[in-house]
């Protein structure tokens, strides 16, 4: 029988309160971390959740009975304690995949970070985690080449690559700027890379920085008989603009550029990442801003949400956090990110912070990138860590060897290789990690004078963004 | 400055050419060679052993030796045919690559008779 129409407020709960519903296997799902205002149910916080972040808004309206709402809306389905926190609770909600445009994590970010987020019932909420439904990772694009495309395209077998980001991040000249990547590749480095605010400056226009590149890149290729690239930013003020110095790095031949997804937005990032894919360019991806985002343990949008909708949106690498550098960084929960930026099925494994099961189908995987205060003595944990697919990237531990740059990035690649050997030989990285590198370091000056340059550098602050468990 | 050594790279020396994972080492020997083998083997891995001149080494596709060794665990049958292709091509680089047909990549590669600088 058709409902009538009844003007007013009606509790969130009579609603999207569902805690009998089952999900079916084409929602999308979502788990947020609720910290309500006193005295709110839980049960209403959670429904009001799910109400603003899909169908609802505050009041009944007549035009909710020109549809199905019952069909379109969000359903809280369950709640459950955080581990050691009685301030906040998660809720866990169900949303048709009907209600998002196919292949836009901007449209399905719109929804499950909008108002919400504002809303006064609650004092704090963070997204922790979405399931996308392989019915809706098929709609989106993804990374433009993968790893393995990526390993062929670049000729890099059996080791985490290695990088190196230009210092200082702003200030040299587009010459001087090529000169310290041309000594950095030469010394047997497989990247070098525009930081992320280097876009086009007065003091080095982007063309300019190409070009130089684009020649040091060139000559240390000649040079080592490797190949050689340099991540070529094109984040820029327009898209019009981003693309016009995407399609010159084509041009000149740079097998990868660089974008930042959250400065430079979503959209912008699909479109480039699109482009890549149908121009055959690798496409590295910086993450500025994202700390905003997901640092607050009660607040935002946790890193692993981010990892998902970057890996839709599009991109080959992405920065993940080093563990062991100067930059925070969970190490279980890091485990956990970068399984999803990698892996073709992800199990829900709360002990690394994964809220659900996660199927990526076909979609190709987002190499991680761990970049941020590490050198030489970290090598034998990042490779422990991250493994073969992965980029390792030295800025300081490069730039700041006391014979320059060359030096530097062959104090690393003998240390990295030095570390896979030990490793596919059975050793124990983190315990031997010493070992290795000071039977390595009898070969390579270069890696025996890194060595004593960084002993004592350590970065050890406790983490800011715990994984929920009992601390009490 | 004294203390400074240069780095000692060019496009005349021809000792700078490197040819990716493990170039950046000493020569393995003979043990060294075989744990290798035997990480492959573990990994599952298909072994297959290709060569090249050194002067040609950039390119994608170096010379294969005979097929890929499908199947095969056996790391003395491994190492003996990277010994027979090296005997073949005494001045090519020789390098085994273990085949991921999952990853449809390889998991590894490496060079493990340099050929002659050129």
């Amino acid at each position: 029988m058709a409902k009538k129409y009844d003007a007013g407020v009606k509790e969130y709960r009579e609603t999207y309160w569902m805690p009998d519903y089952t999900p079916v296997e084409t929602d999308i799902l979502a788990c947020f971390k609720v910290t309500p205002q006193p005295g709110v149910p839980r049960e209403e916080v959670a429904a009001a959740v799910a109400a603003e972040s899909s169908t609802g808004t505050w009041t009944t309206v007549w035009t909710d009975l020109l549809t199905d709402l019952d069909y379109y809306k969000g359903r809280a389905y369950a709640i459950e304690d955080v581990p050691g926190d009685d301030t906040c609770f998660y809720a866990f909600v169900a949303y048709p995949i009907d209600l998002f445009e196919e292949g836009s994590v901007v449209n399905v970010l719109t929804s499950l970070v909008g108002n919400v987020f504002g809303f006064k019932a609650l004092r704090a909420l963070r997204l922790e985690d979405i399931r996308f439904p392989v019915a809706y990772v098929m709609t989106c694009n993804g990374p433009p080449q993968g790893i393995q495309v990526e390993r062929d395209i670049m000729n890099k077998y059996g080791r985490p690559m290695l990088g190196c980001t230009i210092k200082p991040k702003l200030g040299l000249s587009a010459k001087n700027y090529g000169r310290a990547c041309y000594e950095g590749l030469r010394g047997g480095l497989d990247f070098t890379k525009d930081d992320e605010n280097v876009n086009s400056q007065p003091f080095m226009r982007w063309k300019h920085r190409f070009d130089f590149v684009m020649e040091a890149i060139l000559k240390a290729e000649a040079e080592t008989g490797e190949r050689k690239g340099h991540y070529l930013n094109v984040t820029a003020p327009t898209s019009d603009e981003m693309m016009k110095r995407a399609e010159y790095a084509k041009e000149i031949g740079a097998p990868i550029i660089m974008h930042d997804f959250l400065t430079g937005g979503l959209s912008a990032n699909t479109q480039l990442a699109q482009w890549c894919q149908d121009n055959g360019m690798l496409l590295h991806i910086h993450r500025a801003m994202h700390a905003v985002l997901d640092r607050n343990p009660h607040h935002g949008i946790h890193f692993r949400v981010l990892t998902k909708v970057l890996r839709l949106s599009g991109g080959d690498h992405l920065h993940s956090g080093t563990v062991v550098g100067k930059l925070e960084g969970d190490r279980d929960a890091t485990l956990g990110w970068i399984d999803i930026m990698r892996d073709s099925y992800v199990k829900e494994d709360r002990s690394r912070g994964i809220f659900f099961d996660q199927d990526w189908g076909s979609m190709p995987g987002v190499i991680p990138v761990a970049s941020g205060g590490i050198h030489v003595w970290h090598m034998p944990a990042l490779v422990s860590i991250f493994g073969d697919d992965s980029v390792l990237q030295f800025g300081g531990g490069t730039l700041g060897h006391p014979w320059g740059n060359a030096a530097g990035a062959a104090a690393n690649r003998v240390a990295v290789e030095a570390c896979v050997e030990a490793r596919n030989m059975g050793r124990e990285l983190e315990k031997e990690g010493k070992d290795i590198l000071t039977n390595a370091a009898k070969h390579s000056p270069e890696l025996k004078a890194a060595m004593e340059t960084w002993k004592e550098i350590k970065f050890e602050f406790d983490t800011v963004d715990k994984l929920d468990v009992a601390h009490k | 400055m004294s203390d400074m050594q240069d780095y000692k790279s060019s496009l005349a020396d021809t000792n700078s050419r490197k040819f990716e994972t493990f170039s950046y080492l000493p020569p393995m020997d003979a043990k060294q060679i075989r744990a290798q083998i035997e990480y492959i083997v573990s990994k599952g891995w298909n072994p297959s052993i290709e060569h090249t001149e050194p002067q040609n080494a950039g390119g994608s596709y170096w010379y294969m030796w005979k097929l890929p060794m499908f199947g095969e665990t056996d790391v003395d049958a491994i190492l003996a045919e990277c010994e027979a292709c090296h005997k073949a091509h005494p001045k090519n680089h020789v390098r085994l690559l273990g085949l991921d047909n999952f990853a449809q990549c390889a998991g590894a590669s490496m060079v493990i008779f340099r050929g002659q600088a050129v």
